[in-house]
């Protein structure tokens, strides 16, 4: 190991024979920058190096959760799509028996309404007719027996008789028919 | 710092003593000028690396960006593809020496410091010793002392005449070739490089003062050439840093292997 007496003009030092100084001072300069970089630079670029891959595959993770809210979603929307669908055929079937029904339904009521007016009408008429034929039997009795009385001319006042008389007179015309 | 090598008898070209600098002060002979610069760098890339790394942000700034972008070449370039699984143990250890290394090349050509501290054989002795100790320590550690050696000394799957050529040379090679050719490079391409420097600039001042005009007209040629050195000087300093560490990730890669 050389010291520092310095060589003097012409004398040839060699080169390749470290300085004790130097060796000191290299190893202790190199051991205090590695115990700087160790403890201060290195964990710092790592955590930084961490968060930033972090980042980009937390971002990936979201964006795949998000596609597949978005499939999850649209799955859901045609499936309610596709079922909002038969119900509606459903409701659409339902309203068109339903709708037969009530046609059927108003068509026998509109029948049997029909049938009973026609009823109704057949027994005012009936009841017409007795009350014309009750009528004309009075007045055709009562134009008969004057017509008879005229002509027998003997009045028959009597009331009760003359019913009589016109009844049997009309019996007979029956009878006769 | 540089005497100037022009008397009225010629040029006389630097040697090895123009690196031999003389203490700052008289009277504390260890302080050198590779001394002080040493310690220069370690402030320095301290400094930068603890102030750039300092947030930790997730989008860095452009200090942080620059910070990073070296801690992530040393990281993944160097560590992780060479070393392999269980690399982070390493980072710390292999940035350390490629910022230590890069930093005190660079001073060979920053202007006023100007000196590669690695041009002083100690430093990188030191380095190399360092290196040497990890990748045996790691290799022991992982495999054992006997099998460690045993596995140097006789390399497995050889035939056994072999070993007869084989284990003199494995044993040099693990004990002496790598440690001494792990600083011998860097120290003598610092070394030699500061040397060509100085050659053609101080050549070119040598004969910008000559009295006759033709030496006069051909001192810029010297300077220029002196000028494109630097450039050239500049990549082998990068180099040489990345040569040293990458060398001692290798090692350690090996020692940490399996079989060798």
């Amino acid at each position: 190991m050389r010291t520092f007496n310095f060589a003097a003009e012409g004398e040839k030092i060699n080169p390749l024979i470290p300085h004790t100084a130097e060796l000191v001072v290299g190893a202790i300069a190199f051991t205090l920058l590695f115990l700087v970089l160790r403890k201060a630079v290195v964990p710092m670029f790592e955590k930084a190096f961490a968060a930033r891959t972090e980042a980009i595959e937390g971002g990936i993770k979201k964006a795949e959760q998000a596609q597949l809210d978005a499939q999850r979603a649209l799955a859901q929307y045609n499936e309610q799509l596709s079922s909002a669908q038969g119900e509606a055929a459903r409701l659409r079937d339902e309203a068109r028996v339903q709708g037969a029904a009530i046609l059927e339904e108003l068509r026998t009521k509109a029948q049997d309404e029909a049938n009973r007016i026609t009823a109704a009408a057949h027994a005012s008429i009936e009841a017409e007719r007795q009350q014309a034929v009750t009528s004309l039997r009075n007045e055709v009795g009562a134009l008969a027996v004057e017509l008879a009385s005229k002509i027998v001319g003997e009045a028959l006042d009597d009331q009760a008789r003359q019913s009589r008389i016109v009844e049997r007179f009309i019996e007979d015309l029956e009878k006769s028919k | 710092m540089i005497n100037l090598h022009f008397s009225g008898e010629g040029f006389v070209p630097p040697s090895t003593n123009d690196f031999n600098l003389p203490p700052i002060f008289e009277n504390i002979a260890w302080l050198t000028k590779p001394v002080l610069l040493v310690f220069l760098s370690v402030i320095l890339v301290s400094l930068f690396f603890v102030i750039s790394a300092r947030k930790a942000a997730v989008v860095p700034s452009k200090l942080q960006f620059a910070g990073e972008s070296i801690y992530a070449f040393v990281r993944n370039d160097l560590a992780r593809d060479v070393i392999g699984h269980d690399f982070m143990r390493f980072v710390p250890y292999l940035f350390t020496l490629f910022t230590f290394v890069l930093t005190n090349n660079i001073f060979g050509i920053v202007p006023f410091l100007q000196f590669p501290a690695m041009s002083h054989v100690g430093f990188p002795y030191v380095l190399a010793l360092f290196s040497f100790f990890v990748f045996h320590y790691v290799g022991i550690r992982k495999q054992g002392l006997g099998k460690y050696l045993k596995d140097i000394a006789f390399m497995p799957g050889v035939p056994k005449a072999v070993y007869i050529l084989l284990t003199p040379i494995e044993i040099a090679t693990f004990f002496l070739v790598r440690p001494l050719t792990l600083s011998l490079r860097l120290f003598a391409n610092m070394f030699a490089g500061h040397l060509l420097l100085l050659v053609f600039i101080m050549g070119g001042e040598y004969m910008l003062h000559d009295s006759h005009l033709i030496m006069k007209i051909f001192a810029p040629f010297s300077f220029t050439f002196g000028i494109a050195l630097t450039f050239f000087e500049f990549m082998v300093q990068c180099l040489q840093a990345y040569i040293f560490t990458l060398l001692t990730a290798l090692y350690i890669a090996g020692a940490l292997a399996d079989e060798h």
